[in-house]
């Protein structure tokens, strides 16, 4: 029993694939994402849109999830942290984020790689300020961002070098 | 990943574009290369003869956390779990007259309420202040304090149920500062028959002779400062989930960065036997001390758990983790000090009173940190200390990085840049001249061994050219230093007893990898890669043949917690036995099969062989298995304690610690003049670290030190507007963004502590203290005045700038619009 509304029926594409869920209307993208299909790499600090935990892609823009109806997704692309690796192979923003130490409690850093990789889609050859500015939507209290900035430079040049 | 070379005595441990420094001194935004110099007493062993140690290597759980794949707390999810809620008081101050929750519990969905009725037990992390009850019983003490509880199908139902539950409060006075709470004439917080206000705790001490110190003085140098109190502000919001099995034992996940203490305390509440209690702790989201002991809610999930008979999970929201607090104590501080025309300190007198907020938490130890690490870092032969810890209707304060020694510190460091002033000494100079030595007890009975101290002054004077730019700066412009010492884990558990602080478990499987078990909590610091790293060296394996198994009270052999920058050096130690234990075995059967002597067997790149001649190996697999034949299992346990160096007095049991670790931060700032904004354009910090096990780890600490020292020097602040936390939200409560982060050189001393593991000290923590009193410092250079409160705001800065003559200084320029 629940005094929620009745759940609907909908289907959400999320990271390339169809997926049939019911939810209640009234939650966020964030709680259907965590609690309704299981992906929980997306992470929370705050749902009121303060610390850029919860980026998601949606549409090739980034989204913050616990501000966004999951309803309003319906009929767009999302993509999760979980969709980021293609084939067991890490994107490069996560390979370098990995080597260099830019992940310390790991609970920004699905949101920073959303982030990032949003950025670096829209910005190829990001500056160190592009890349802070790209960013700073994220808090995190562990790194002082330093390892993250570096990282997210490592990555876009890799990105290039390989085009 | 990061590079290294060896460029005479430095290793370069990142290869960046060098700093560009532009005529007026100051870097451009660049990145800057990491140095690693070596202070090292014992060159023979040199990080050169390491395969994994000192290697900079990814960390362990690096590909979990980069890919979402790690379950944290509230990722967890069981077969018919509920969801809980906290309904917390809307009073700061008030007798409960009576709580109803009988229609919360008729609301459809709804499986069980609870009040503080249910659970009458009295707890503290801290055996001597045994304070708090799991839910208001008679009394709240904050606005924020938990009075009731509902668990439901859903969290939305729970929510909504909190709003059914009627509670009848009798209003008291609050009292809201240092100032109300010393007062008689207010209402006491707890009753306590031996006090008149609402202090908590007294300390007074005195070490040497005070008053030949002072008579021995030229000059006395007297001041006044404050530190506003802060928090933690983790980026996970606390979470919990406990279970009942069908036996009736009870399993707890909880974000926590101390498991044992909260088993303990566990068990303790709930009344039963702690052996029918598990508590895992999962990856923490960040802990900074804020997960470092039981908390209401996991408290109250175990009890709901075995009430329903169903899973409960609860996670608090970002208001809630601004009330739950824990964080850093407002700290009002007096100094007096006697020195000789040299500078030379003749004796010492520091006073504190800290903002205890509602509870004890571990205050009376912070307490006696506000005064116990003042004589680590200079020479005091006179020391006395008086501190005073007292309650006040805010969510408590209790131990943030550093705890209690980094307001002190901006304290002691502000002031000694008056004196360096005021005798017309240099800054840092005086500070070398000044300092510990290594090998030395400090007058209050503080055992000193590595110490790097006076290299850090040097690098990180040399690196950022603090002598050259503190002459040349023009106003605006300024440049500080500041130096401190921090513990490499407390002396004493927080519970007496006489076991070790740390245990592990190091296991060999008949495939060649190894495990290690040890119930450290990882919160982001990298416990569980340290732990990888040593177990690595010693049995000469690769970093990822090593499994890491944590923070379980069932699976791993105790480990206090992570806090108290323990972990590195008393865990890493027992991992180190532990490994060793191992390690003989394996050597004794490679011995006999290669025919060399035991001592002359070498264990690297997973090959078991003879130093002298390499070529005589056997693969650590065949060597492994050739042992486990020989002896069975291949396993064997470790154990630390800390030496016992206490001296004999009240109060003793706090300070002490096996090793402490040094650092030295160079601030340099643009002061806004007309705003009184402050920008931080740069910070080198040299750390003294013992040994870096893994530099690009050491790096991340320091880096996120100087981070969150730079928040607290300049915005981080608990603001309570009458009696409510003003900002308790990640917007209002500002921290430090990608945009505000300055280029941050680092550089790591190694002095290879006799004692740590391969040498290793402390990083957590440490870095963190002299980065305030830094730009503190650096402030005061560029404005000629000084700010004595953080955080160091522009409102602040313009008066400083005023009480200075400063206006008439300051160039009004013409507004944008004119
Ligand atoms: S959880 Fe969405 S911004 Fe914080
Ligand atoms: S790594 Fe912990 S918050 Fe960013």
């Amino acid at each position: 029993m629940s005094i929620a509304p009745a759940k609907i029926l909908a289907s959400l594409s999320i990271n390339g694939s169809v997926v049939e869920c019911a939810f209640n209307p009234n939650k966020t993208l964030l709680e259907v994402l965590r609690e309704d299909v299981g992906l929980t790499g997306t992470k929370h600090g705050c749902e009121m849109g303060h610390c850029g935990a919860c980026t998601v892609i949606v549409d090739d823009l980034p989204v913050l999830s616990c501000l966004t109806l999951a309803v309003e997704s319906i009929g767009h692309e999302i993509r999760t942290i979980e969709g980021v690796a293609r084939d067991g192979v890490l994107h490069p923003v996560q390979r370098a984020l990995a080597e260099s130490g830019g992940a310390q409690c790991g609970y920004c850093t699905p949101g920073i790689i959303m982030s990032a990789v949003a950025l670096l889609e829209q910005n190829p050859a990001p500056t160190r300020e592009d890349v802070a500015q790209g960013l700073s939507g994220n808090l995190c209290r562990c790194t002082g961002y330093t390892k993250i900035i570096e990282a997210v430079e490592n990555a876009s040049a890799e990105l290039r070098s390989a085009r | 990943m990061s590079d290294e070379r060896t460029v005479g005595d430095e290793r370069i441990v990142s290869t960046a574009t060098n700093p560009d420094i532009d005529a007026a001194g100051f870097t451009a935004d660049t990145k800057v290369d990491s140095i690693l110099i070596s202070a090292d007493p014992h060159p023979a062993t040199k990080p050169e003869g390491f395969s994994v140690v000192g290697k900079a290597l990814p960390k362990t759980d690096a590909w979990s956390k980069v890919t979402g794949a790690a379950l944290y707390a509230d990722d967890i999810v069981l077969p018919r779990m509920l969801h809980g809620k906290l309904l917390r008081s809307t009073q700061a101050h008030a007798r409960i007259k009576s709580v109803d929750a009988s229609r919360a519990f008729e609301l459809p969905g709804v499986v069980a309420v609870m009040t503080g009725a249910d659970l009458r037990v009295k707890y503290g992390i801290l055996p001597s202040s045994p304070d708090e009850e799991v839910l208001a019983c008679d009394k709240v003490r904050y606005v924020g304090d938990p009075v009731a509880a509902v668990v439901a199908d859903d969290e939305l139902t729970a929510e909504e149920a909190l709003e059914l539950i009627a509670v009848e409060y009798e209003p008291l006075p609050a009292v809201m500062s240092i100032d109300a709470a010393l007062r008689t004439d207010l209402p006491k917080l707890h009753d306590n028959p031996r006090r008149t206000n609402n202090v908590h705790k007294e300390v007074h001490l005195e070490f040497g002779d005070m008053d030949a110190g002072f008579a021995a003085a030229v000059k006395v140098f007297e001041d006044e400062f404050f530190f506003e109190g802060n928090t933690h502000a983790p980026m996970e919001q606390h979470s919990v989930v406990a279970s009942a099995g069908a036996d009736g034992k009870l399993t707890i996940w909880a974000s926590t960065q101390t498991p044992h203490y909260l088993h303990r305390i566990a068990a303790q509440v709930l009344q039963m036997p702690a052996s029918r209690i598990r508590v895992i702790a999962p990856p923490v989201g960040g802990g900074f001390g804020g997960k470092t002991e039981p908390f209401a809610h996991e408290l109250v999930a175990a009890f709901l758990a075995r009430k329903t008979g169903r899973p409960v999970k609860i996670t608090l929201t970002r208001e809630e983790v601004f009330f739950a607090h824990r964080g850093r104590h407002p700290v009002k501080m007096k100094i007096r000090t006697g020195v000789k025309s040299d500078g030379t300190i003749t004796a010492c007198h520091l006073q504190t009173w800290l903002d205890g907020g509602a509870y004890g938490s571990y205050g009376v130890a912070t307490t006696y940190y506000t005064g116990a690490l003042a004589t680590v870092t200079y020479k005091i032969p006179a020391y006395k200390f008086d501190g005073c810890r007292v309650f006040t209707n805010k969510p408590p304060c209790g131990p943030k990085r550093g705890h209690g020694t980094t307001q002190p510190r901006f304290a002691f460091e502000c002031h000694i840049d008056k004196i360096a002033d005021a005798l017309g000494l240099d800054a840092a100079e005086y500070r070398k001249r000044i300092s510990v030595d290594a090998n030395t007890t400090t007058v209050n009975g503080l055992r000193v061994t590595s110490c790097g101290l006076r290299e850090c002054l040097d690098a990180a004077e040399k690196r950022s050219r603090y002598a050259e730019k503190r002459k040349m700066l023009t106003k605006g412009k300024g440049i500080g230093i500041a130096a401190s010492a921090y513990l490499c884990g407390a002396g004493l558990a927080i519970y007496w007893n006489e076991m070790p602080h740390s245990g592990a478990i190091v296991k060999v499987d008949r495939g060649g990898g190894v495990t290690i078990y040890c119930g450290t909590s990882d919160c982001g610091q990298g416990s569980e890669s340290m732990l990888a790293a040593i177990v690595a060296e010693t049995l000469g394996v690769d970093v990822m043949d090593v499994s890491v198994c944590a923070s379980d009270t069932d699976l791993t052999p105790v480990d206090l917690g992570s806090y108290s920058s323990r972990v590195t050096f008393m865990a890493g130690n027992a991992a180190r036995q532990a490994a060793d234990g191992v390690r003989e075995k394996i050597a004794q059967v490679a011995s006999e099969k290669l025919d060399v002597p035991i001592a002359r067997i070498g264990f690297a790149r997973r090959r078991v062989f003879d130093v002298a001649d390499p070529a005589k190996s056997l693969s650590f697999l065949e060597a492994a298995q050739a042992a486990e034949a020989r002896f069975g299992t291949l396993a064997a346990p470790g154990s630390y304690a800390p030496p016992r160096h206490n001296p004999d007095f009240k109060g003793s049991g706090v300070g002490p610690s096996p090793a402490y670790s040094y650092s030295v931060c160079v601030a340099e700032v643009d002061v806004d003049l007309e705003t009184g904004e402050v920008l931080v354009e740069r910070i080198t910090l040299a750390h003294d670290v013992g040994r870096a096990i893994n530099p690009d780890s050491v790096e991340g600490q320091i880096e996120g030190g100087v981070y969150m020292g730079i928040g607290e020097a300049l915005m981080e602040e608990s603001a309570f507007r009458g009696i409510e936390h003003k900002i308790p939200n990640l917007l209002d409560y500002k921290t430090p963004t990608s945009l505000d982060m300055p280029p941050i050189e680092t550089i790591i001393i190694e002095t290879n502590d006799s004692e740590g593991p391969y040498g290793a000290k402390e990083a957590g923590q440490g870095p963190l203290n002299p980065v305030i009193p830094a730009i503190a410092n650096a402030v005061a250079h560029a404005i000629k005045g000084r700010v004595y409160a953080t955080p160091i705001t522009s409102d602040k800065v313009l008066r400083a700038l005023d009480a200075d003559g400063g206006a008439v200084l300051r160039v009004r320029r013409a507004p944008a619009h004119a």
